[in-house]
């Protein structure tokens, strides 16, 4: 119970004490998850609307391969992130493998199926007759579009908040294709799985800490977006 | 204009905007992302260093081998694997790391005849430590060798946890039980695939004996209940190298960067650093510079 008692009280010291590693740490995974977000929303969604709102052959099996990838194991998407990306893999060039980019590489990868197949999910539910509807009231498309998001906004934002519990939580894509070096890819996850190893256990409960704080930050922010005008509706 | 058509003839042609959307979304952020790689700096001057896990978790490398390189080559982008003697080697045999810290000289030995690396010097040496339950049930004090200590252990089955990982500490391990002639198996043999940090916490909690370096114990031991019980014999010498990867052979390899590295670690000033390094937090030095294992039956005999 003291070990911890104490690292909890340490934890606090740290999380206080200005140390300026922790933070730069915690700042690190959310700029590459936040971003690995943006990439996966700005191509998911549309990709999604596109495959939920049209016919064509093969369809289903893209619908499949979605619901599948929204399972990937990371560690599956690390190795094949680095598989690709690795000195003499066909991306070598890029020198991209141990850097930021190789993991917000792999973090879209791991997200991307994820804002695809929800925000496919809900747009799917919606009926036939609403769609006709906004056609038939003369909607552009992109305003059509913009009014078919607007009708699966709760959806959407359960979709991103998924996605990004998925991505800044995730520890092993990460590790492999980021190498946890110190001051350049060292973000909360893998710094606290190396904390853990080497016995600083008031380290890697601090890195907790900020970790769980960030994760419902963020939840907390798109729950309160997602929940706007419940009242008068 | 509308109703002429089918209702649902608009969300085809949406389709077809939306993906294009999407496209454009993707080709607008690569080049973004490119431009903010390669605007972080040296990007082509980078130097891979696979090492094992104890010199990075003991802190030596980010405390003492990166600021020394930093003034000698301070534009070289360095990234520090942690990945274990046995990875370390797999890495350097095919290009994908420039300079390797191992320490498991048998397999060094190999990796430089098969002309995968042009250089392998020796830069620090310390001894391996059996560890186990204060207790000590299986008398591993009273042994002489740590072939004898183990032999003790096999005799008695008590619990040994093994890291199981190919790493330099694994392999020394197999090469004691090969020693003593035992052939380890059972249930008393518990292989953890895991670093030394985990193998040591598993073996703390199982209270079972294990084979650890001296740098990786000392920082962990106040968090275990494990007793250092049997070490500086002979057949514990623990040898650090530093190899550079051949560049011949793998024209990607970094070997100028490599070789300024190796530089570092050898130089007199290197090798003060590692001896010093440690002696303030624990009271003890964790590292010996080379100069003090000259002759080494260990180093020389691969």
């Amino acid at each position: 119970m003291d070990l911890i008692w104490n690292g909890i009280v340490e934890a606090l010291r740290l999380l206080f004490g200005g140390d300026g590693s922790i933070y730069e740490i915690a700042w690190r995974s959310l700029w590459i998850s936040g971003l690995a977000l943006m990439i996966a929303v700005a191509v998911g969604v549309p990709l999604g609307a596109a495959v939920a709102l049209n016919e064509f052959g093969g369809r289903r099996v893209l619908v499949a391969a979605t619901n599948t990838g929204m399972a990937a194991p990371p560690v599956v998407v690390g190795l094949l992130v680095s598989l690709f990306l690795t000195r003499n893999g066909p991306l070598g060039e890029l020198r991209w493998l141990y850097t930021p980019w190789a993991m917000v590489i792999a973090q879209v990868v791991i997200a991307l199926p994820i804002v695809m197949g929800l925000s496919l999910a809900a747009l799917q539910q919606i009926d036939v007759g609403m769609r006709q509807q906004i056609a038939a009231l003369g909607a552009g498309r992109l305003q059509g579009f913009a009014l078919l998001l607007r009708e699966i906004k709760v959806a959407l934002l359960a979709a991103v908040m998924a996605a990004f519990g998925g991505v800044i939580s995730e520890v092993g894509a990460v590790m492999m294709v980021g190498g946890n070096i110190r001051g350049q890819t060292q973000v909360l996850t893998t710094a606290i799985v190396q904390e853990t190893r080497i016995g600083r256990w008031a380290v890697a409960i601090a890195l907790s800490i900020i970790l769980m704080i960030l994760a419902f930050g963020a939840n907390f922010a798109m729950t309160v977006v997602q929940q706007q005008g419940r009242r008068r509706a | 204009m509308l109703p002429a058509r089918h209702p649902c003839a608009w969300v085809s042609r949406l389709g077809l905007a939306l993906v294009a959307v999407a496209c454009i979304g993707l080709l607008a952020l690569l080049p973004l992302l490119a431009a903010c790689g390669s605007g972080g700096a040296v990007k082509r001057d980078e130097l891979i260093v696979a090492t094992t896990t104890s010199l990075k978790d003991s802190g030596l490398i980010d405390d003492v081998v990166l600021p020394l390189f930093a003034k000698t080559a301070p534009d070289v982008t360095v990234k520090v694997l942690a990945v274990g003697s046995g990875e370390a080697m797999a890495m350097g045999a095919s290009g994908e790391a420039d300079v390797l810290f191992v320490h498991s000289p048998t397999d060094e030995a190999a990796f430089m005849a098969a002309g995968d690396g042009t250089l392998r010097l020796p830069v620090a040496t310390n001894h391996f430590v059996i560890v186990g339950p204060g207790g000590d049930p299986a008398g591993v004090k009273r042994a002489t060798s740590a072939a004898g200590a183990f032999a003790a252990i096999a005799a008695r089955a008590t619990m040994f946890v093994t890291r199981g990982d190919e790493s330099g500490t694994n392999k020394k391990e197999l090469k004691i039980w090969d020693t003593a002639g035992v052939q380890p198996s059972g249930a008393w043999y518990v292989s953890t695939g895991q670093g030394m940090g985990e193998t040591l916490r598993i073996a703390g909690e199982k209270q079972g004996y294990t084979l650890t370096d001296l740098a990786t114990f000392l920082s962990l031991k106040d968090t275990l209940d494990l007793a250092p019980l049997f070490t500086g014999s002979k057949d514990l010498v623990n040898v650090y190298s530093v190899i550079i990867v051949n560049q011949d052979k793998f024209p990607t390899v970094n070997a100028a960067a490599a070789e300024q590295m190796a530089q570092v670690l050898v130089s007199s000033a290197g090798q003060k650093a590692i001896g010093a390094y440690g002696v303030d937090q624990y009271g003890k030095q964790l590292f010996a510079p080379f100069a003090g294992a000259l002759g080494s039956e260990e180093y020389a005999t691969p």
